[in-house]
């Protein structure tokens, strides 16, 4: 699908896929919460600076769980922390998304062998859908975290998964 | 500065000197720790009037003793001096070892003090506000002890680093 | 996919880790207990403030800390003292550099080598903290500008500041956690070029700070909000035990680096900014903020010189070797050490305890700047309003990382 604005050759009438609709309207405007924890929260600052710039792919930070799409956590989530993890992650209306950003957040980090207060990993609170790697993660390595994370949503289907079934044992 | 810490030592007779730290350092029985800092504090020629740092150091179960180490900066006079003061350990159901809060001299103590309160479990006596400072209110130990052994899970979450082990919730 | 949560929700979970202080029963009628949450845009991290105010005015405020808390202490009586380095950078994370130079320096004067380091490893460390002491204070008033709602400022800065992680990239291969200074030396020379990179980018950096100025500092809108807000006696400013720009700002001429002259610091000719209460009262949130843009002209000054040494009298040389006197094992003789340097954000102080016979520390505690600084934050706040609040702790500039350790 091109630009919208020069189609006009059916008289301004697009026919398409439900699902890739919706699809392309979720991945093209995803709002993230401002979560930073720590020194990743400034890689993630640095990514909507005009050198690499975010903004482009439709990513505004807010500040509220209640007007956000994803929730980047980024950074060391300690035990302290936890529970008001998964407190803001239920405050997130649905369709929600986390991109567990940096080392501590994947799996500890630097602070898996000591570290008494550090959770191993954010997944141990929240399910995460995409994982980015890195102590800090480049700018550039956690916009490429959100265009797995389009590519993903790309892939999704409004339809549930048994009536997907049955439509396709229809059709073969 | 030597000079009138040897003079200190008349009022304070159990007061040891030592050259051999950086800066020079005293130790001191835990009894005189609020004269002889009130001493540091208004005496003119000496005139401690910053506080910074306080350290506690857990020597193990073996030694059986613990130490509090106060750092003091005198702008006016550029000096520095350590004062160490010696604890014993607590064996498991007696009391925490305790010392006398320098609160009312610096008022940097008073963070300082509720840190060494949360890691190490010294007490420090007439303090205002003894908490948790860092640590979680319904933690269990004293981290930075020697004898300190991981909680096995902290709100159903391993506190140990264990990738694979499996989820005790199913929700998602 | 297997999920692997193993968080087990109660109700009373969140009251039981972090119970206020204030109880309902404590509370006056007309008194209300307002939550400014670990997750909130203007506070700078995972800090949370309990606040009660009668009103708009505050009349108490109470900061929970410890949702950082990463272990750094208890890292350091398991890991030798070369493998602290990065677990040191990540405490104050804005001023990696300068962090990791204080730590060095205190190893370097366990072992005794102080004196031997080479004059060339000791002025390209001086050029790299002072280049990463302005990156920090593009951080710090950037993010104050935020708050205070000027967001233009904010993106200025960042895209000045993206050209020194550029350069410090090149330098050392990361772009904010470095481990590039260690005990003894330098991970590795400074690349071919990097001088002259350096002095283009102060070059261009020079206009820049008129513009910041005049967009920031002079705005009307920012001195209002900032100017009489927040004010910090020099007393009490020493009693807490506040250090850097904020003692600075408060009137007192204290500079670790010209006081205790450690490293080339000596060598090199810079002033020491003090808050002269142009806008306000000394000692207010625009004085800070004003001590702040002063040092990096300042810093501007020390890189000039320290660029001019390296293409001088200690010009690169064929078999210079950065890690030339980095010792294979390193095991001080017992005793109590304390150091401390000049971090941007204050005195950042190592304690350590070694015992001679192994190469970790015994005990290594960080005196993080911005756990001390916090302290004066109900001290100033009460009586302002909530949106004083915001300024007053955007211009104490803390790092949660160095906090919490």
């Amino acid at each position: 699908m091109g630009l919208l604005d020069q189609e006009f050759q059916n008289g301004g009438v697009i026919v398409t896929k439900l699902d890739d609709l919706i699809n392309w309207a979720r991945l093209s405007s995803m709002w993230p919460m401002t979560f930073g924890l720590a020194c990743c929260a400034i890689e993630f600052m640095s990514a909507g600076t005009p050198l690499y710039d975010f903004d482009r792919f439709g990513i505004t930070p807010r500040a509220s769980p209640r007007q956000a799409d994803v929730m980047v956590v980024a950074g060391t989530v300690t035990f302290k922390m936890a529970d008001r993890v998964r407190r803001l992650y239920e405050q997130m209306a649905e369709p929600r998304y986390v991109i567990s950003m940096g080392s501590c957040a994947n799996c500890g980090g630097p602070y898996w062998e000591h570290g008494y207060h550090v959770v191993k990993g954010v997944d141990k609170i929240i399910p995460v859908d995409v994982y980015v790697p890195g102590c800090p993660p480049r700018p550039e390595a956690l916009i490429g975290g959100f265009l797995k994370l389009q590519e993903k949503i790309r892939n999704e289907s409004l339809m549930a998964p048994s009536a997907l079934e049955k439509l396709m044992n229809k059709e073969s | 500065m030597l000079k009138v810490l040897e003079i200190l030592k008349a009022n304070f007779p159990e007061l040891i000197l030592d050259e051999s730290t950086s800066p020079v350092s005293i130790s001191i029985p835990a009894i005189d720790l609020v004269a002889i800092c009130q001493e540091l504090y208004q005496n003119d020629q000496l005139y401690f009037d910053m506080l910074s740092c306080i350290t506690g150091i857990d020597n193990g179960e073996e030694a059986g003793t613990m130490e509090v180490i106060y750092n003091l900066y005198s702008i006016s006079n550029e000096q520095s001096v350590m004062l160490k003061v010696m604890l014993d350990r607590n064996k498991e159901n007696e009391a925490m070892p305790s010392i006398p809060t320098v609160i009312h001299i610096w008022k940097t103590a008073d963070w300082h003090e509720r840190e060494i309160f949360d890691l190490l479990g010294i007490e420090f006596t007439n303090h205002p506000d003894l908490r948790r400072i860092l640590m979680p209110a319904d933690w269990e130990g004293h981290p930075l002890r020697k004898d300190y052994k991981d909680m096995e899970r902290y709100r159903g979450m391993s506190v140990v680093y264990d990738r694979d082990e499996e989820a005790t919730t199913t929700d998602k | 996919m297997a999920t692997k949560i193993q968080y087990q929700f109660k109700k009373d979970n969140l009251i039981n880790s972090v119970p206020t202080k204030y109880k309902e029963s404590d509370l006056k009628s007309e008194e209300m207990l307002i939550n400014i949450g670990p997750q909130h845009p203007s506070t700078h991290g995972v800090l949370r403030l309990e606040v009660i105010t009668r009103g708009e005015v505050i009349k108490d405020v109470v900061p929970h800390l410890g949702y950082l808390h990463r272990c750094f202490e208890k890292h350091t009586e398991s890991l030798a003292y070369n493998q602290i380095i990065p677990y040191v950078d990540r405490m104050d994370y804005l001023a990696a550099m300068n962090s990791e130079h204080a730590y060095a320096m205190g190893v370097e004067k366990m072992l005794g080598i102080t004196e031997q380091i080479p004059k060339r490893v000791e002025y390209i460390r001086v050029l790299v903290a002072e280049l990463n002491r302005i990156a920090s204070h593009f951080v710090a008033v950037g993010t104050y500008g935020m708050d205070m709602g000027a967001l233009t400022p904010f993106f200025w800065l960042m895209r000045d500041r993206e050209h020194i992680m550029r350069l410090l990239e090149w330098a050392s291969g990361a772009r904010m956690l470095y481990n590039y200074i260690w005990v003894g030396g330098l991970f590795y020379d400074i690349p071919v070029g990097f001088e002259e990179k350096c002095l283009e980018f102060i070059n261009y950096l020079k206009p820049k700070l008129v513009e910041l100025d005049t967009v920031l500092l002079q705005n009307k809108i920012f001195i209002d909000r900032t100017a009489n807000v927040g004010v910090l006696p020099m007393e009490l400013a020493i009693n807490y035990g506040v250090t850097g720009p904020i003692l600075r700002a408060s009137g007192l001429r204290l500079d670790l680096r010209k006081v205790d002259g450690y490293s080339v610091y000596p060598e090199l000719d810079f002033d020491i900014p003090i808050g002269k209460g142009e806008m306000g009262q000394v000692g207010d949130c625009w004085d800070r903020t004003s001590v702040r843009v002063e040092e990096i002209h300042e810093s501007i000054k020390i890189i000039e010189q320290c660029v001019k040494q390296l293409l001088g009298d200690h010009k690169r040389t064929k078999n210079f070797d950065p890690q030339a006197l980095v010792p294979k094992k390193i095991r001080p003789k017992a005793g109590d050490y304390y150091t401390r340097a000049e971090n941007p954000k204050g005195e950042l102080g190592f304690f350590f305890r070694a015992d001679g016979r192994s190469d970790k520390p015994l005990r290594c505690k960080a005196r993080g700047p911005s756990f001390v600084n916090l302290s004066i934050l109900p001290e100033l706040a009460k009586g302002g309003m909530i949106a004083d609040l915001v300024a007053v702790l955007g211009s104490i500039d803390i790092v949660l990382g160095e906090v919490d350790r």
